[in-house]
Order: C-alpha cells, then structure tokens, then sequence
C-alpha cells in the first residue's frame, strides 16, 4: 500500500530524512517510533503530499507522492500534529467542510458524516463550537477528519498527544478497530504505544532508520538477552560469590532493597539461556530467604534507548 | 471546481458566523452615512453660494448638486477602502498558517488556485455586502434630482469602487500568504496600497516615466469611474492588477510546501 525507496530530505546542509526505505502492506499498522526532531513528521508530510522529497520516491495506494500529488491526497487521510480545526465551526460543520474539499460525493457526505463521528465518539459534541472543546476533544475531531472520506490510508502524527490516559487507550482502541480496512502510520515518541497498537515498527533516528520489526521481535531479539531480578535475604559478599559460579550468569548489580536486610540483585543472563532455576537453587542451598525471582525481558524502551543513543557501540543494530 | 465552492463557503461561514463581517459592515456604515450627511451639507451650502453670486452677477447658475455628491462621495469611499482592505485580508492566509489548519487544505485534493480563488471571492464578496447598503442614500438623492441623474453615474461608480476594492484584497491577500503575522500582514498590505494609490502625485511630472506611474495608480483609475466613465484601459488595469497578485499568491501559497514549516 505504501512504499518508501531512498526518500532524503534535506534543508540545506541538514539532512531531516535521510534515505529512508521502508514498505506497508495493505490493513497493516505501522509505528514511526522516534525521539522528537527524527524525522517522523517530515517524512509524514512527504507521504501526504504536503512537501516534496528531496530525492526518492514514494507511493501510496500506488501512486507516486509527487507527480500524482492529487490521486494520493484522496486516498490519504492525515492528522497533522496538531488537530488542524477551526475554531469557529461546529464539529458537524468541519466535518461537513472536510468531506467537500476530501471530495465526498454530496449523497454520501451525510452518511460519511455519521460514521466519522461514531467511530470517534463525538456523536453528542457534533453541533457544538469546537473552540468550546477540551484538547481530547479536539484532538478527536482531528481523528474524524481524517476518517470522514473513507481513505485507504491514514496516517496519524502523535495522535495521542495531550491526552489523559482514559482518552489515550480509547484512542488506540479506535486505532486498533480501523486496522484491517485502512492501512494506518501513526508516529509517536511514548513507546508502550507502538506494543500496543502496532504490527511493525519503525524506529528512525536522526532522519536515519535503526530498525525494522514486530514489537515482539524487537524486543526478543535484542542482544543481551534476559535479565533476572531478585530480591534476597543475604549476605552481599557470599550471594556474589555464589551468583558468579553460575554458568550464563554476567554482570551481578547489587543495591540494598527496600526493606532492612534484603538486597535487590539484577543478574543479566546470556542469550538463549535460562539460569533462573540455577539461581533458585543456589539460593535455597544456602538457607537464604528468597523473596522474589523474576525475569525481565528488555523492554522496547531500553531497545529504543539503545537504539537511539549517539553510541558508536551501538551503531549496528540488529533488525 | 469543487474545492473552490467549498472554500468560498468556508470563508464565508467564518465571517457571518462569528462577529467579523457584522462588525465591518456596521462600521463601514456608520462612517459612510456620517460621511455622506457632512458631504451634502457641504455641497448644498457651496451650492446655495453659488446661487447668490449668481444672483449678484447676473448670471444663471451651473452647479450640479447631485454629481457633485456622488463625485465626493465616491472619493470619500475610496479612502475607507483603503483602510477598511488590508484589516479584511490579513487573517485570509496568516490565520490558517498560524492554526496549522493551511496544512489540511494543501493535504487535500484541492489545487492552490481553488484555494485562493475561493478565498479572494469570499473576501470580494463580503466587501460588496458591505458597500450594498452605502447605495441606499445615493439612490434616494438620485431619484429627488431634478434633472434626474443618470444610473450610469452611479453604476459606474460602484463598478469602479468592486474593482478599487479588489484589487486591493487581492494585494492584502498576497501579504497575508507571506507572513504569520496579522498584524504584520495588515500594516505591510496597508502601506503598499498607499503607496501605488500615491503614484498619482508623479500626475505633475511631464517625463514619460510619470505617465508611466500615473497609470499604475490605482486611484486614477478610480477617478474615471466617479465621473460615470468607464474606460477599457482602466478596466484593463484593474484586472491586471487583481490577477497579478491571485497569480502571486498562487505561487506563495505553493512555495510553503518548499519551505522549512
């Protein structure tokens, strides 16, 4: 549905997309996951037709961003960053207004109407000002508006954004109900988002991409494998002593818990790997109390931090 | 075409529905009836002069009330025009840029000349409702005018008024798709009209450059149309000049897409 080859942007000596490639199929959910300044919303605003490449190509619904700019604009419906409403409408006549300049035939301009707000929940704020709206509000009629010509793809900047976490999950519930009929890009830089709503994730930095993958994926396949949590009642010296003999195990870190003499310890086990039935082991021969043993598989926030850092260790991630 | 009538609708909507065009016409009105009472108190006492030198010399009196106030009355409009313009066009394209919403409309299947076309009629429009009313008190005098005055004269004059104004919010327009500023937009829209309305003064140069730049005044122009003459090259002029800037504006407006947002 939509491919991305090569796509650069530059202003001037700065490059804000550089070489970018990457592809969505047809029904898919794909997060542009990033920190601010990566490159997400100008590589957005390529896809939507609103600014042209620097060199590449893009296509959407099988045709070209640029030369066929007019083709692409009616089958892409776009959330800018920020909810571009006027404030002196209604809700009913923004959507209304939208489903014109979308080209919605007049016949179906009502009933497209109807859906929009339906799915959006906004059916009992539809003959109110939107400048009357809270942000959630807004930031959903900016969602209907995007929906309200039925586009094939919908692409979403931080659709998310300033919103209180109740908003947020019905927002991702919306997200998640459009899948399958509509192709969707969403970007965000709040990374439990991407798990939650995405099947594939794009992680771009600096203009650049790290990484492309399912969130599972990523998350599994990182280096370093598994990292192991305890919390134990033992002297510092021998627990170290004891944990180091175990085969697999690196990197001991201990601090003092919470509470008078437990320790907390993060053991990080080598990939592929399973030691924590050794740990249990080791720890019961010894007579210590042991209050808690889990393992912690590296969530996709240390991936993306790991991705993401100016760290030339770092520079070749896997993906 | 549809892009065109949905914008012209949009623009119109945003001014009916919240004060702006009622407070514009409003005021445009009170200033114009107030205008008009001083112009022909003004002119019935210079006439009734001229009737009792008349009366001293002997001579029978020449002095043509109603054109008289049509003609400074005209030319009074014209200056309210120059001010009332650039306050009416400096929202058209700061205001979208400034909401983000300008990036919606260049997201849509809609063509940067719907765009601005639809937008300039809109503002086109709202300035005739506004100098519909103003008609009221010179129809009046027209049809108590013993001769009566010709239409024409006042025709001509509103003609010549649409096109003034045009001309001018198509310039506004331009300024406003430059800049984020309102208030930037409406006093660069404000000091250029001045400036091409007083390329007049060069009228008492005898160079060629001066009839050069006495015809690229906009109110010399104007001047025929107050007399009740409609001249081709002024009409000429006048739509030169209006679309100059739509072209203009056009090329701004697709030029944001090139520019660092």
């Amino acid at each position: 549905m939509i491919e991305v080859q090569d796509l650069t942007k530059s202003y001037g000596a700065v490059k804000a997309v550089d070489d970018v490639s990457f592809t969505v199929n047809k029904g898919e959910i794909l997060g542009f996951l990033g920190p601010n300044g990566a490159g997400k919303t100008t590589t957005m605003r390529i896809l939507t037709g609103y600014m042209p490449a620097t060199s590449g190509t893009a296509r959407v619904a099988g045709f070209d961003v640029f030369r066929d700019s007019m083709q692409v604009r009616r089958h892409i419906g776009y959330l800018p960053e920020n909810p571009p409403v006027y404030p002196d409408m209604t809700v009913e006549a923004y959507l209304d207004f939208v489903a014109r300049i979308k080209n919605v035939p007049a016949e179906r301009r009502a009933v497209r109407i109807d859906d929009a707000l339906r799915k959006t929940n906004l059916e009992d704020r539809r003959s109110e000002l939107i400048k009357r709206l809270s942000r959630g509000y807004k930031q959903r009629v900016g969602i209907a508006q995007a929906l309200v010509h039925d586009p094939d793809v919908i692409i979403l900047d931080e659709p998310t954004v300033g919103l209180d976490p109740k908003q947020i999950i019905e927002v991702r519930n919306l997200i998640k109900g459009l899948a399958g009929n509509h192709t969707i890009i969403l970007s965000t830089h709040i990374l439990p988002e991407v798990s939650m709503t995405c099947d594939r994730v794009v992680i771009i930095n600096k203009g650049k991409i790290a990484a492309v993958d399912t969130p599972q994926n990523l998350t599994s396949q990182l280096k370093g494998g598994q990292k192991i949590r305890i919390e134990v009642e033992a002297p510092e010296r021998r627990l170290r002593e004891v944990l180091a003999q175990i085969p697999g195990a690196s990197r001991v870190e201990v601090e003092p818990g919470r509470t008078g003499e437990r320790l907390e310890v993060t053991v990080e086990a080598a990939q592929g790997q399973d030691i924590r039935s050794d740990i249990a082991a080791k720890i019961v021969q010894n007579g210590w109390p042991l209050f808690e043993l889990r393992g912690v598989s590296l969530s996709l926030e240390d991936i993306f931090l790991e991705l993401t850092m100016d760290d030339a260790t770092h520079a070749q991630p896997s993906s | 075409m549809h892009g065109l009538y949905a914008i012209y609708r949009k623009e119109m909507g945003h001014y009916f529905v919240s004060p702006i065009a009622y407070i514009f016409i409003g005021l445009f009105l009170i200033l114009t009836a107030f205008f008009f009472n001083v112009i022909l108190a003004g002119v019935i006492k210079q006439s009734f002069q001229m009737e009792m030198q008349s009366m001293q010399f002997g001579q029978p009196s020449s002095f043509d009330v109603p054109a008289a106030v049509l003609r400074d009355f005209f030319g009074l409009l014209s200056t309210l025009i120059l001010f009332f313009t650039p306050i009416l066009t400096m929202s058209v394209y700061a205001e979208e840029r400034k909401r983000g919403t300008m990036e919606l409309l260049m997201t849509s299947p809609v063509s940067e000349l719907e765009i601005v076309l639809g937008k300039f009629l809109a503002s086109l429009s709202l300035f005739a409702i506004m100098l519909l009313p103003t008609a009221s008190y010179l129809i009046f005098m027209v049809l108590r005018s013993e001769p009566m005055l010709p239409w024409r004269m006042l025709l001509a004059g509103y003609a010549g008024a649409l096109l003034l104004g045009g001309s001018l919010l198509a310039l506004g327009s331009f300024v406003s798709s430059l800049t984020e500023n309102q208030l930037i937009a409406a006093v660069i829209t404000f000091a250029a009209s001045l400036f091409i309305w007083v390329l007049d003064i060069a009228r008492s140069s005898d160079t060629g450059a001066g009839a050069v730049l006495q015809y690229l005044s906009v109110i010399r122009h104007y001047e025929d149309f107050t007399r009740g003459v409609i001249d081709t090259s002024s009409l000429i002029y006048y739509f030169s000049f209006i679309a100059l800037f739509i072209f203009l504006t056009v090329r701004s407006v697709d030029s944001m897409r090139w520019r660092r947002a």
